[in-house]
């Protein structure tokens, strides 16, 4: 209940600072920013385990250390937006948003009931799309706040069906009765798909996925990468609560499920990101090839399999926020967002390069960067079932995905320019972001450790 | 002595690299990191003929054992026998002489250092482990570098050859990777190879397992008909790029084929024996008569190394000590002299600006040390007795007609035929370039070699004569854990 707490709190003062004299952005974003990270850090401590208000809401080390990661993403999006942040009209606005989503994130992942459970993750959406349209004089802007709340809305829709359908089969809402009563009949299953699907709207799974691209191409960076970042892990984490504890049953009928939905994001995912030359859109495409693979994790369906999932979030985290980070930089400096823009980068920028290429590395998985590993594990958890042609499919996908992250690399260090992007003035806060991005792509991998620890919470 | 040395030496190195500014510096840091590499790699085969003289029978010696990950069973854990210790030789002294041949790079010099040490890192590891998972690691590490290499300093149609090069290598270690999950599960858990070497895996699963592996591996190797990045990825990666791509790039698919499918996976490895038997005998020639067609000389250089490399599959696939021998002196040989050759080839191309056979001439009249070299190192090619080239080649002939029937003697003869062919296109080649009357008057007035390049021309040569001249410390090195191999195909 701590980290809920201490982000109501913040929501509040924002709230107050609000109400009060204004005070320039310049002034308000550093403090902001330390409330964050002070969030963050005191995510670590005085956890405790156990339930609240006849089991609505329970906790334990490992939703607390999801919690964390969750923080530190809200953290490091407050320090890699600097630029736009600074130049909003709306500051203290935008805050009170994301971290009332970031709320709902924190009661979802400990929700121990359907009915907090459809209201955090109401809480989690609604705002985000009120963020999308923060670009006010955008068109694009808008269009996408558009597209997000119709879309979720409809999802929100299936969903309380499927949870109507859920209660009228079972008689409960508790999360710890329903495994008991989960009978598999026919209904149950048609209840469980609507459930299902609703995630795979927010996690966009294809074919749930129509709406990303458009969505992460018109909001700004900021939101983009709160969506594709901390939001995406939320429902990850949530998904695996779910699937493995309520749904536990169920588990040869949603394994093929996962397999064929993960074979299916990976491959179009993969394909799609191959022809877009924005680069949100690319990295929108390149995070549905992403959730694939996390599905590959999660149709481990063992303890070690959330572990790894819980890992590769954390990796995917901090690789997907340094390119967001750079993407934001140069966006914001100078308004290109092409790909083709990017060529001859390293020329002017060699840090932007740098950190660009090591992030993209991590996506696509390869060594010695985070997510060599985070994609070893999850291949590894995901084999345990002897699926081979899965596995082959995967590692087949891997390919493709290179394809596509060394086109970005190339257009960076290889293509030549005749007006290459000048040289940048990166501001220190973001300059602090894409440095513990860049450390922890290179030594969350080779330090073992952090997974035992993450096995360690079960 | 403690196996960590040998991966802190270029690690160190590397981030030297990253710290100092200017070109001199970091030409010399490399240049010394690389030195020291050597020479803790000779006192690592010094250590080891100590210890195999004093009858120290374990399989693999000074072994290190850290565990990474529990969870997983994943241990860093590396240790050495005699194929190690011969390859990590053999890495060391392409890495001395590709930095040295790379002296006069002025564009990014900085970047290009540290790729070719983080490229002989990834070389160096991958020799040491003897985990799966850390040997997989390393393998691909060393695969962005060369992408880098190839795009940035390349020439001629470079953003293809590194494309292709990129993926080719990566649906390698695609390969590799299913096979090596499949090995995890059947283990029980299981990355360590000596602990999946004890193991009886039943024949069907290691007949569905070891093409994944062998066919991973090959890639890297230039197995046919997975070789098609080779020519494109050679000629059109700079000098020291070509040096280490088929000095001990390739090496690294021949003897992750050798040690993880033939190894651990013997049933699979008879089973499949006369497919590779096949496919090596058709590089071999196919590899030999394409060179034939080429003027380029560095097309000409990689298409036979196809045809070189060829000679190391095949002896491999025949399952006898002295074949797998012969297998390995040919992959050792082979690196020396391909990375002298395209050092040569560099050169020659520094100062004249064309690779073409037909546009060259008379340049031992003015570059009589790079033309001898040229010399001696095409020789080596076609096998002249003295050099390496003749010993590693006999070692494989002789093991490969050991076996005493209709096909493998077919194989072998073909193979054996190749020989012609090289001699043809070697001299052809060396002849036009070096010989006749200079053809163009600009070339007159080209300089020899400067310092850096006798440097690196010279280890180069050390090793080609040394084991020319002396090959069974060689041999000695590698019969021993040969015999291990061919041991547990036998099913002692």
């Amino acid at each position: 209940m701590k980290t809920e707490l201490i982000v109501t709190i913040i929501i509040f003062l924002l709230l107050f600072i609000k109400l009060g004299k204004d005070i320039k952005n310049e002034q308000l974003l550093p403090f902001i920013q330390f409330v964050l990270l002070v969030n963050f850090i005191a995510s670590f401590f005085y956890n405790v385990d156990g339930s609240l208000f006849g089991d609505m809401f329970y906790t334990n080390s490992l939703i607390a250390f999801e919690k964390s990661i969750l923080s530190l993403g809200v953290y490091l999006i407050s320090l890699l937006s600097t630029d736009w942040l600074k130049k909003t009209s709306h500051l203290p606005e935008f805050f009170i948003l994301m971290l009332s989503a970031l709320l709902g994130m924190c009661l979802l992942l400990s929700s121990g009931n359907l009915l907090i459970f459809y209201l955090s993750l109401e809480l989690a959406t609604i705002p985000i799309a009120a963020m999308s349209n923060f670009d006010l004089i955008k068109k694009r802007s808008s269009e996408a706040a558009m597209k997000m709340i119709l879309s979720s809305a409809f999802s929100s829709g299936i969903l309380l069906f499927g949870i109507s359908l859920i209660y009228g089969i079972t008689g409960t809402i508790v999360f710890a009765e329903l495994p008991k009563l989960a009978d598999g009949s026919s209904l149950f299953i048609m209840a469980f798909v609507f459930l299902f699907s609703s995630f795979a709207f927010k996690l966009s799974i294809v074919p749930f996925h129509l709406w990303t691209a458009d969505v992460y191409e018109g909001s700004p960076i900021a939101v983009t990468s709160f969506l594709s970042v901390v939001s995406k892990a939320a429902i990850a984490f949530v998904l695996l609560t779910v699937l493995s504890g309520v749904f536990q049953p169920l588990q040869d009928i949603w394994y093929v499920l996962i397999v064929v939905l993960s074979v299916a994001s990976m491959l179009i995912g993969n394909l799609f990101a191959l022809r877009q030359e924005n680069i949100k859109r690319f990295l929108a495409f390149s995070s549905i090839a992403q959730v694939g693979f996390i599905l590959v994790g999660v149709s481990g369906n063992s303890n070690i399999g959330i572990s790894s999932v819980v890992y590769f979030m954390l990796i995917y985290m901090v690789s997907n926020l340094a390119a967001f980070g750079v993407a934001s930089v140069i966006s914001e400096q100078t308004g290109k967002e092409n790909i083709s823009d990017y060529k001859g980068l390293y020329k002017n920028n060699p840090l932007l390069g740098w950190v660009l290429a090591l992030a993209l590395f991590s996506l696509a998985g390869i060594p010695p960067t985070a997510g060599f590993f985070g994609k070893l594990y999850l291949l590894t958890t995901g084999g345990s079932k002897g699926s081979y042609l899965f596995i082959s499919i995967a590692a087949l996908n891997m390919i493709i995905s290179l394809f596509y992250y060394l086109r970005v690399v190339r257009a960076v260090f290889i293509d030549k320019n005749n007006q290459p992007i000048e040289k940048l003035t990166i501001q220190l806060p973001v300059k602090l972001a894409l440095f513990v991005c860049s450390v922890s792509i290179v030594l969350l991998g080779i330090m073992g450790w952090i997974f035992d620890y993450i096995e360690s919470l079960h | 002595m403690n196996l960590l040395l040998l991966l802190g030496i270029p690690l160190l190195t590397g981030l030297l690299v990253l710290l100092v500014s200017t070109k001199v510096q970091v030409r010399w840091v490399s240049f010394v990191g690389a030195t020291a590499q050597l020479i803790a790699s000779f006192l690592l085969f010094f250590a080891f003929r100590t210890e195999i003289a004093d009858q120290n029978t374990a399989q693999f010696l000074f072994e290190v054992d850290y565990t990474l990950i529990e969870s997983f069973n994943i241990h860093f854990h590396l240790g050495v026998d005699g194929i190690s210790v011969a390859m990590i030789l053999l890495t060391s002294f392409v890495v001395v002489a590709g930095i040295l041949v790379s002296w006069n790079i002025e564009k990014m010099t900085k970047e290009f250092y540290f790729l070719l040490i983080l490229l002989s890192l990834g070389a160096y590891g991958f020799f040491l482990s003897l985990d799966l998972f850390v040997l997989f690691f390393f393998l691909e590490m060393a695969v962005i570098p060369k992408y880098l290499l190839i795009g940035i300093w390349g020439s001629g149609k470079k953003d293809y050859s590194a494309n292709k090069l990129a993926l080719m290598l990566m649906g390698g270690s695609a390969l590799i990777l299913v096979g090596m999950l499949g090995l995890y599960f059947i283990g029980g858990h299981e990355f360590n190879i000596v602990h999946l070497s004890k193991l009886t895996i039943s024949t069907d699963y290691q007949h569905l397992i070891f093409p994944f592996l062998f066919l991973g591996f090959g890639v890297f190797t230039a197995l046919f008909p997975f070789h098609t990045w080779v020519p494109d990825g050679h000629s059109s990666a700079p000098t020291a790029g070509s040096m280490f791509l088929a000095g001990i790039s390739m090496k690294l698919g021949g003897y992750g084929c050798l040690r993880v499918a033939i190894y651990l996976l013997p049933e699979g490895a008879k089973e499949y024996a006369h497919i590779i038997i096949v496919l090596s005998s058709i590089a071999i020639l196919y590899g030999a008569f394409v060179t034939m067609m080429q003027k380029d000389l560095k097309y000409m250089n990689a298409y036979s190394s196809i045809s070189h490399v060829g000679f190391s599959l095949l002896a491999m696939a025949m399952l006898t000590q002295t074949a797998i021998t012969g297998a390995l002196m040919q992959m050792i040989s082979h690196g020396l002299m391909t990375a002298l050759f395209f050092a040569v080839i560099g050169m020659i191309y520094d100062r004249t600006h064309t690779r073409m056979v037909d546009e060259m001439g008379g340049l031992m009249k003015t570059m009589p040390f790079i033309t001898t070299v040229l010399f001696l190192v095409g020789f080596c090619s076609l096998g002249l007795p003295g050099l390496s080239g003749f010993v590693a080649e006999m070692t494989v002939f002789v093991g490969s007609w050991q076996v005493d029937d209709w096909f493998h003697r077919a194989a072998t003869i073909a193979a054996i035929m190749s020989i012609v062919v090289t001699a043809v296109y070697i001299l052809r080649a060396i002849g036009s370039t070096a010989m006749g009357p200079i053809k163009n008057p600009s070339f007159a007035t080209l300089k020899d070699a400067t310092w850096n390049e006798k440097l690196a021309a010279v280890i180069l040569l050390i090793g080609i004569i040394g084991i020319g001249i002396a090959p069974s410390w060689l041999s000695n090195l590698l019969k021993p854990a040969a015999e291990i191999i061919t041991n547990r195909i036998m099913g002692k």
